[in-house]
């Protein structure tokens, strides 16, 4: 065992760690670190054993031909089916970039881990398997909350308690487990249960694929509770053995689910939430995805624009006339925009205290206000009332889709009632824009 | 997310007393504690915070459970 982890490489340090955490742990010596029966993950080839290695190779015995190994993989663990990567729960700097990149929508749609078994911290045949989406972001919530800060109060389990004579009231939890990663398509775990990737199905056969069967003694799955809406916990035990225990909503509850015996101690892990940051968290997303809407919409404003009077006659001259239209141009984006933000960024952010219950009334509230505003920053001085008019009606009413938009990223919204909002404001969002095309074009005469 | 409640008298969530068998499944999954379980069986509790997003009705054991979310 020693001599498997001891060939020279750049993961040496990390690695003699994870030697001195293997000798000191129970029950190591019931995984098989021999055999490589079982096959998805085993690559290992039995003729290239450590001996037959040069001991100064830069390489790891892990590294194979034509494979990148995942810069969040610390070392492996051999066990009877074959090498599992073991994963850190530390973010580095690479993992904080992209978490900023797909938050703000650039790489969102192709953000995946392979999906298949991992391990975090030292797990053995009798540790949990925490099942999850392949979503990268989804994953590095993960495997950073299962060392986090545990509160002691939380900690219910008598055993625990008086093992730890040192009463800290932040306990530091190290929770050694499986990670059983679904093929997701890099959908979060709640969005691909709406969406039935995150099914049953794919659990079943992700579990056989893995040979979880001879990796653990147990036969239980730890599920995060919002993937209930895609998996129906009967049919997996009945298809493949393993019953389905569904956890908190939060992965930041986990260690505190594990160590109290599998039990929620706190009935607000159940409970879904939308705080201040959860929502201003998606709401660069909201601009992203609206982005090409926003352009085309700013293209045809500057081309409205140049329906003008003077454009036609030339009566003050093609310059003047030309940046009269630039003007009108830019001046009506000016008012796309505040209708943008309003609509996508400071209605989510203040969602629990505008008034009325629909999104698209709570839009309207915030762009009205807002293109108000804007009317007196602006260089609008020079507008007549009716293009003032329709300048505030169009940011309302811009204001009021994206708002709207926004039903769609929360978790209390019911398709039900969205159908129904809809059915009422677009007509009017629609009404208010052709009003406000036929003020802007009167007001240019 | 007491505080945030959407529109009243849309969700299409219908629970069939007779069939309950008082599992308490939907309890668990619920994410907005939608249901409580009374003399062993489950009952809606608060029917208007419910989002329908079918945990409940996919895990009940007994198919106790409906919902028929719109096209929002």
């Amino acid at each position: 065992m020693l001599q498997k982890y001891s060939s020279s490489d750049g993961l040496q340090h990390i690695k003699s760690e994870g030697v001195a955490i293997l000798s000191s742990m129970q029950g190591v010596s019931q995984v098989n670190f021999n055999s490589d029966i079982c096959l998805s993950n085993s690559l290992s080839q039995d003729c290239s054993s450590p001996n037959n290695l040069k001991k100064n190779s830069s390489f790891t015995k892990y590294e194979k031909p034509g494979y990148f190994i995942s810069h969040f993989v610390e070392r492996f663990i051999d066990t009877e089916v074959g090498q599992i990567p073991v994963v850190s729960s530390k973010l580095t700097f690479k993992d904080r970039l992209q978490t900023l990149g797909a938050r703000s929508g650039i790489t969102r749609n192709n953000y995946k881990v392979v999906p298949g078994l991992y391990a975090i911290g030292m797990p053995d045949e009798n540790s949990e398997v925490l099942v999850t989406s392949n979503f990268k972001l989804t994953f590095d919530i993960l495997r950073t909350a299962l060392q986090s800060d545990l509160k002691a109060d939380l900690i219910v389990n008598s055993s625990i308690k008086s093992s730890d004579s040192n009463k800290n009231s932040n306990k530091f939890e190290k929770i050694n487990a499986w990670i059983l990663v679904l093929d997701t398509l890099g959908v979060n775990v709640w969005c691909a249960a709406g969406k039935g990737t995150f099914s049953t199905k794919e659990l079943v056969n992700r579990v056989k694929l893995c040979c979880l069967e001879k990796v653990v003694k147990h036969r239980r799955l730890i599920l995060p509770q919002l993937s209930a809406t895609g998996i129906r916990a009967k049919d997996v035990k009945k298809e493949c053995g393993f019953s389905v225990i569904y956890g908190p909503i939060r992965a930041l509850d986990i260690p505190s689910f594990i160590v109290n015996g599998r039990k929620i101690v706190d009935p607000d892990m159940r409970q879904i939430t939308f705080n201040f940051r959860e929502r201003l968290i998606l709401t660069p997303i909201e601009l992203t995805v609206g982005f090409k809407a926003f352009v085309f919409t700013a293209a045809a404003l500057m081309f409205i624009s140049l329906i003008n009077s003077g454009l036609f006659s030339l009566q003050n001259g093609i310059k003047a006339e030309l940046i009269n239209t630039l003007d009108r141009g830019f001046i009506s984006i000016l008012f796309l925009l505040v209708g943008s933000l309003s609509g996508a960024v400071i209605t989510p952010a203040l969602l629990p205290f505008l008034p009325f219950k629909e999104f698209a009334a709570k839009g309207i509230i915030v762009g009205a206000i807002f293109s108000f505003l804007a009317l007196f920053i602006s260089p609008a001085s020079s507008l007549s009332i009716s293009a003032m008019l329709a300048l505030s009606l169009f940011g309302t009413a811009v204001s009021s889709w994206f708002a709207m938009n926004f039903t769609g990223a929360t978790p209390f919204t019911s398709p039900s009632g969205v159908e129904k909002e809809m059915r009422r404001f677009i007509p009017i969002q629609a009404g208010a824009a052709f009003l406000s095309l036929v003020l802007w074009i009167y007001s240019a005469f | 997310m007491r505080n945030m409640r959407y529109l009243e008298h849309v969700a299409t969530l219908i629970l069939d007393k007779e069939a309950c068998i008082g599992c308490s499944l939907c309890t668990v999954v619920c994410p907005h504690q939608v249901f409580q379980i009374r003399d062993g069986k489950a009952v809606i509790v608060d029917l208007d915070s419910c989002m329908e997003c079918g945990a409940c009705v996919n895990n009940c054991p007994v198919y106790a459970l409906k919902v028929t979310p719109g096209v929002g």
